[in-house]
Formats: C-alpha cells, sequence, structure tokens
C-alpha cells in the first residue's frame, strides 16, 4: 500500500447504507430550498430525488420531499443537521420499505408509433393509472404514478414500443391511515 | 402617525435596544448610509480595523471575553469576502457574531454590478443563518431575530445583507421586546430521568472522568462554578479540550490537564482506559479522539450538549443528554446530594486505584523539555510568562500552531473567558485582532497574545488599530523562523524536507513595532528573558515582543492522528525506543 501522508485519521468502520424519505416542512422564503439542499452537499450527504412544492399558502408553508441513501448515523445526522436550520419546522424520516406510508412518483412519458404500438404500450402501463394527456395520429402522452423502481421497469418496457422521452418528478411521501406526523 | 425613521436609524435603534457598545467594521460604497449615521448614537463606539478579517477576529474576541455577541460591519463585495474567514471560524467554535454588510442597491442585484457579490449565498455555509433585506418593514425584525438567533441554543454567526436602497429608506420602528424562545426551539430536552440514570452510572464507575468542552465556557460564567462544584463532590479526575481551557482551573489536583493530539499523558490514557466517560459541552472532535474505532473501547459514554445534532456525530454514546451545560450540571449537582450526600467519601474508596494509576501516568511528566541555558526553550518561555503573569487576571490569545499548543499545555488558567484560541479552523492571524477585541471589552486587563512569527504577519496590520485606540496588548512572539508546526509534521513524517516553511526576510519586529508606534522589545537568551517580560508587562503601550526561540524545538507529546490515546509520542527523552514508523507515520 502507498503510504499516505494524510493529516487526518483513516476513515473506520461504516454501517450499512439504506434509502431513506426525509419529509422537511419550511418557511416558503426566498433561499430555502438552497440551504436544504446547500447543507446536503455541504456535508456530502446525497440526494436521489426532491419534491418541493407549497403545502399551506395561508401560513407560507412549503414541503420538500428527499429521497437520500446512507448509513443509519448520516440518516440521523441528516435530521438533526435539518432541525437546526431556521426556517425548517419539522422533519420526518420514513424507510423506503415502510409499509404505513405510501410513496409516489409520477412520469410523463411520450411514445411516437402506430396505432399498434401505442395500444401496447398503453397495456404495458396498465397498472399504473395511465392518464392519456395528449393524442395526435403518430403520437400520444402518457402520464402514470408509481414507486421509483416501476417506472424504471416501465421505461426499459416501452423502448420498444416507441418511447421517445420520459419526464418525472421525485417521490412524495403520505402516511397511510387517520394519523397525520407531528 | 408615528415617526418613520431610514433604514440606517433603524440599524442602530435596534443595536441600542440590544445594548450593543462597539461596532468593529471598515467603511465602503454600499454601507455609507449606516456610518453617516453614526455620529448621532453615542452609546455605540465604532473601532476601525485595518481589514474586514481583522474585524470579524476582533469581534470574536470581544465576544469570547465577555459573552455579549461582537458586532461587525462590512461593506458589500470584498468587504463582505474579507469577513468570511472570521464568520467560519466563529462557525466552528460556536461564537455569537452578528455581522451587517451593505449591498449594491435592490435593482442592481444580480447585474454584477461594482462591488457585487453574492453575500448571502456565500456566507449560507459558515453562519447560523443569513437574511437579505428586502424590504425596509422588515429590516427592525429581521436584526433582532438575527440576535437572537447568534445568541441563543449553540452559539454562532449570522449575516444580515442590507442593499444600499434599503438604508436610505423609511418605515417606522417600535420598541423591542425580548422574547424567550426561539421558534419554539427549546434547548432543554433532558429529564430527571437522564439525570438519575447518569448518577446511577457515576456510583458503579470504577474509572470515571470528566471530559470537558468550550460548552461550559460558552453556557456563561455560572456553569464554571458549578462545574468546580461538581468535580469536588464526586471526586472525578477531569480533563479539558483546547477551548474548555479555564472552565476548571488549571492548576487543580483533579485536573489531568488538556487532552487530544498535543494532550498531556495521563489526560489521554485515562481517557483511553476510562469506564465511564462524561463529556460536558464537546464534540468528539477529530484531534480529541483520535482513530475513532480504538477510541476509549471500554467506556459508558455521557453526552451532555446543547446541540442535539452534536450527539452521536462522530462517537456513539450510551447516554445523550440535550440542554444547557449550567441547567444540566445544576439538576445533577442537586440530584447527587439528595440521594447521595455523602458520595465523595462512599465512593472514595471504589475510585482510589484508579487514581493510583492516574498517579503513575503523571509522574512520566509529559510536559517535560530539556531547558537550555544557551537558546529559549519556547516551552520556558511560556512557564515564564505565566509565572510573571499570574497574579494578574491576564487574557490570553494565540495564533494557531506550535506555540498555541504549548500555550495550551504550560499557561494555566483559573477562569473562564480568559483564553482565546482559534481552535476549529485553525485560523493562523487570529490572536492579534483578537487582542484587540479582548482590550476592548477589558480596557484594563493585561491581554497578550501569544504567537508565532509567521501567523502574527498575516494580520499584523491590526497594530495600526491597537495603536489609534490606544490598547496596550502585547503580542508575545515565539519567533523560530519557521511555520513550526508545518517544520514539525515535515521532520516527522516526509523526511525532513522542509518544503516552504522557512520563512526568509522576516521583518525586524522591534523596528515593525517602532513603525507602527508601539513598543518593540527583544529577548534573545534565557537569563534576559524575565526582565524583558516584566518591561513589556509594565509598559503602558502596545508591545511586540520578539522572543527568539530554539528554531527546531518540536511540540510533544503527540498522538499521531490515527493512533488510539494510549499509543502518544512522548518527548526527546523518550523518542529513542518511540519513533514513528511504518504505519504510524502515514497517519498523523
Amino acid at each position: 500500500m502507498a503510504k499516505s501522508k494524510s493529516a487526518y485519521s483513516d476513515p473506520g468502520k461504516q454501517g450499512k447504507p439504506d434509502t431513506h424519505i426525509i419529509v422537511v416542512w419550511v418557511d416558503n422564503e426566498a433561499g430555502v430550498l438552497a440551504r436544504v439542499v446547500g447543507l446536503f452537499s455541504g456535508r456530502g450527504y446525497n440526494i436521489e430525488s426532491l419534491a418541493v412544492a407549497e403545502v399551506d399558502p395561508k401560513r407560507g408553508i412549503s414541503r420538500i420531499t428527499i429521497v437520500t441513501t446512507g448509513t443509519p448515523q448520516v440518516i440521523e445526522q441528516i435530521k438533526l443537521q435539518l432541525g437546526k436550520l431556521v426556517p425548517v419546522h419539522k422533519v420526518a424520516d420514513f424507510m423506503r420499505g415502510d409499509k404505513k406510508i405510501i410513496f409516489k412518483e409520477m412520469a410523463l412519458l411520450k411514445l411516437v408509433g402506430n396505432t399498434s404500438k401505442r395500444n401496447k404500450a398503453l397495456k404495458v402501463c396498465k397498472k399504473f393509472n395511465p392518464v392519456v394527456l395528449d393524442k395526435t395520429q403518430k403520437s400520444v402522452v402518457l402520464q402514470i404514478t408509481a414507486l421509483r423502481r416501476e417506472i424504471d421497469t416501465v421505461m426499459g418496457d416501452l423502448k420498444k414500443f416507441g418511447l421517445v422521452s420520459v419526464s418525472r418528478t421525485g417521490a412524495v411521501a403520505m402516511t397511510r391511515g387517520s394519523e397525520i406526523f407531528k | 402617525m408615528s415617526k418613520l425613521y431610514t433604514g440606517a436609524e433603524i440599524v442602530f435603534k435596534c443595536m441600542e435596544d440590544q445594548k450593543v457598545e462597539f461596532i468593529f467594521g471598515y467603511p465602503g460604497g454600499a454601507v455609507l448610509p449606516i456610518y453617516d449615521e453614526l455620529k448621532n448614537h453615542d452609546s455605540i463606539k465604532h473601532i476601525l480595523a485595518r481589514h474586514e478579517q481583522g474585524a470579524g477576529h476582533s469581534a470574536e474576541g470581544y465576544a469570547r471575553s465577555c459573552g455579549k455577541p461582537g458586532v461587525v460591519l462590512v461593506t458589500s463585495g470584498p468587504g463582505a469576502t474579507n469577513v468570511v474567514t472570521a464568520l467560519t471560524d466563529a462557525y466552528m467554535d460556536s461564537i455569537p457574531l452578528v455581522c451587517i454588510s451593505g449591498q449594491v442597491p435592490t435593482h442592481l442585484i444580480g447585474t454584477d454590478a461594482f462591488q457585487e457579490c453574492d453575500t448571502t449565498g456565500i456566507t449560507r455555509p459558515c453562519t447560523k443563518h443569513n437574511w437579505l433585506v428586502k424590504d425596509v418593514k422588515d429590516l427592525a425584525k429581521i436584526i433582532h431575530k438575527a440576535f437572537e438567533v447568534a445568541t441563543t441554543g449553540r452559539p454562532g454567526p449570522v449575516l444580515v445583507d442590507i442593499p444600499k436602497d434599503i438604508q436610505f429608506q423609511k418605515a417606522k420602528y417600535s420598541n423591542f421586546k425580548k422574547q424567550k424562545k426561539l421558534n419554539g426551539k427549546s434547548n432543554n430536552r433532558f429529564s430527571q430521568k437522564d439525570i438519575d440514570k447518569l448518577v446511577e452510572m457515576m456510583g458503579k464507575a470504577k474509572q470515571p472522568i470528566f471530559y470537558t468542552g468550550g460548552g461550559v465556557i460558552n453556557s456563561g460564567p455560572k456553569a464554571s462554578e458549578q462545574l468546580r462544584e461538581l468535580i469536588s463532590i464526586t471526586g472525578f479526575p477531569i480533563t479539558s479540550t483546547l477551548q474548555g481551557l479555564g472552565s476548571f482551573p488549571g492548576d487543580d489536583n483533579q485536573f489531568l490537564g488538556m487532552l487530544g493530539m498535543h494532550g498531556t499523558y495521563e489526560a489521554n490514557n485515562a481517557m483511553h482506559d476510562c469506564d465511564l466517560m462524561i463529556n460536558i459541552g464537546a464534540r468528539f472532535d477529530d484531534r480529541i479522539t483520535g482513530k475513532i474505532d480504538e477510541f476509549s473501547p471500554k467506556s459508558k459514554k455521557v453526552h451532555i450538549d446543547i446541540d442535539p445534532s452534536s450527539i452521536n456525530k462522530n462517537v456513539k454514546v450510551d447516554l445523550p443528554i440535550v440542554g444547557d451545560v449550567s441547567e444540566v450540571i445544576s439538576l445533577l449537582i442537586k440530584t447527587v446530594k439528595k440521594h447521595k450526600p455523602n458520595f465523595l467519601k462512599s465512593n472514595k474508596e471504589n475510585i482510589s486505584k484508579w487514581w493510583e494509576q492516574i498517579g503513575k501516568w503523571r509522574s512520566v511528566n509529559s510536559l517535560n523539555f530539556i531547558n537550555s541555558d544557551k537558546t529559549i526553550k519556547p516551552q520556558f518561555a511560556i512557564q515564564r510568562l505565566y509565572e510573571l503573569t499570574k497574579n494578574k487576571d491576564t487574557f490570553i490569545t494565540t495564533e494557531v500552531g506550535q506555540h498555541q499548543m504549548w500555550a495550551a499545555q504550560h499557561y494555566k488558567f483559573d477562569k473562564p473567558n480568559r483564553w482565546m484560541t482559534s481552535g476549529g479552523l485553525g485560523t493562523m492571524g487570529y490572536g492579534l485582532p483578537a487582542a484587540v477585541g479582548v482590550q476592548i471589552a477589558h480596557p484594563d486587563k493585561l491581554v497578550v497574545d501569544i504567537a508565532g512569527e509567521a501567523s502574527v504577519l498575516m494580520t499584523m496590520q491590526e497594530m495600526s488599530t491597537a495603536v489609534q485606540y490606544n490598547l496596550p496588548i502585547k503580542i508575545f512572539i515565539l519567533n523560530n523562523e519557521y511555520m513550526g508546526m508545518v517544520r514539525q509534521w515535515q521532520e516527522l513524517l516526509h523526511e525532513k524536507n522542509y518544503s516552504e516553511s522557512y520563512t526568509a526576510a522576516l521583518p525586524d519586529f522591534v523596528k515593525l513595532a517602532e513603525a507602527y508606534g508601539c513598543v518593540g522589545i527583544r529577548a534573545k537568551t534565557p537569563d534576559e528573558l524575565d526582565s524583558k517580560i516584566q518591561e513589556m508587562i509594565d509598559v503602558k503601550k502596545p508591545v511586540i515582543f520578539d522572543c527568539l526561540v530554539d528554531k527546531e524545538e518540536n511540540c510533544f507529546p503527540m498522538i499521531p492522528s490515527g493512533k488510539p490515546h494510549n499509543q502518544m509520542l512522548l518527548g526527546p527523552n523518550d523518542q529513542k525506543e518511540n519513533k514513528i514508523t511504518g504505519k504510524g507515520k502515514t497517519l498523523v
């Protein structure tokens, strides 16, 4: 092994990384997204997807949903560091596999091809609530809602049916049942 | 209809309501309306720095020595970028600073105007929070909020960016009422149960140790008094981080000295072998822990900290207690007294073997060095400085490097807020401007910057500030002509290839002092040292003291980082049998 002459210690043992969905309620003010995203990039956390929009116009609250991967220690730090930001009201954390939580992503798919191809494509999407948003003689724009991996699969399957363009959102999340996260 | 005030007036109204006495700053185009307003506010004095970084460090020195937030005023563009180092320094060491920066007028923001920069963007990662004021009606609210954020919870720097047109526009100002809670975020999240658990752990421990840090100082002078009581009623040993020095008397028998990379043999070994570690207001920094995987392997760890994100960040702990140090200690003392009124006596037997072991480590005398009667050893210089100043209430600041570690090892503090050093960021050039701020806060006290010749040149221009305001700060330079710590690492790790660590063409510091209009003193030999130091203390003017020390002295003991606490490198007496070889070398 080549000698490294570092002023710092070598990395220690690392825990197993897991995918989490972090939901952050923030004041909808200038720069707030930069603060949240800057915290992730500055501390070396990663963002797989991001969804943000105002959810309470009266109080000016936005809801940011971030999908991230990290060891339990990193996930804990993400939550605590987010909680310290002044415009942050609360932070929730869900495991990707958590059965009590609904996760959804939306995708818009543009397919170009003959009627037979387009119908086959529609069939592939059947499980994911396809909605035809636009239709011409040569093309169709579909909207589907599903999990990330499901959309990945659909995209692969649709290649042979004339998929030419994809636009996807980040994941959004909500708890099942009557409970809300406080 | 109530009176309307300009933005610039509102800035001062807010500062008056916040009881600000001093502003450290430097004028420029985008803050001129605020500077114009200065003449109308007698209770606020402006200290003109010579560089915005100097203004920032001075405000830090002021804040650390008197517990009030430091206020900095700078212009847009280069004014703001120059203060970034000081803001980052304050962020790392949890110092409350409120920085007000000018900005180009609102309609020019985003046009690459003259002296425009994205100040809130640049300072976002080095402040607790920052604001760009877009409406003069929000100005008062934002400034008061800024003071609140800077001083509550874990303190830190904040920045308010005010465009020039906002400084001219008018709005109402209603007097400020202090609120208690910040955004519903209370600092104390511990319960009696946690304290009971801790007392139980303390009763069972056979090898306990308190490990205290800057959080004790930040919690206020009362916390340091309470800490002393806690240590005396438990009989446990205590060690402190660099930032925590002064919260417990340095010459007390229960004090094991500083721990960490250049900490004492007894402190580091006690940390490694303890079975109960009680961390009060410290953050398991990498200079403290060494190799994390082998850090204090046998101990239960308790962590008392006001910042929940400090818990489990670097080291997993068994009992986290989130709260203000002073309040936690006071409940802890109460609980010990209630449940175990004779704890000290009844527990003495329990930890007597531990103290015996600590005595053995102590007898190694790890801060020892080989003195000389020909050249001044830097450690000796600090010991003499300590002996000659310990009867005064002396305030010490430092730069960064070997001299800083020697100061921490050999100068014994017995009060909090007397020791100002850049620990987290390690900013060379911190000490001189910090001394300016300390002397502003304590005009009649002795303030000494223990410096290295390389560091002090980075902010030397602030001597001019000291002279302008008659601040009799003493710059005590341990001059070895090298960037000493860099040279030490190059000696130990890079086959003595002293790449760029020698400073040729150093200025004559005595003449430099005279050029600034202060006093220059030089000491060359050990026997003239005392009289020269006394001369420095007696002069009622700023002094640059050029202490010519051994050029090749190294700072020991030392934990090569990447090694655990129990594998320390001791001084020259011990070196033959304990050389850094092979893998250890890669890890310093």
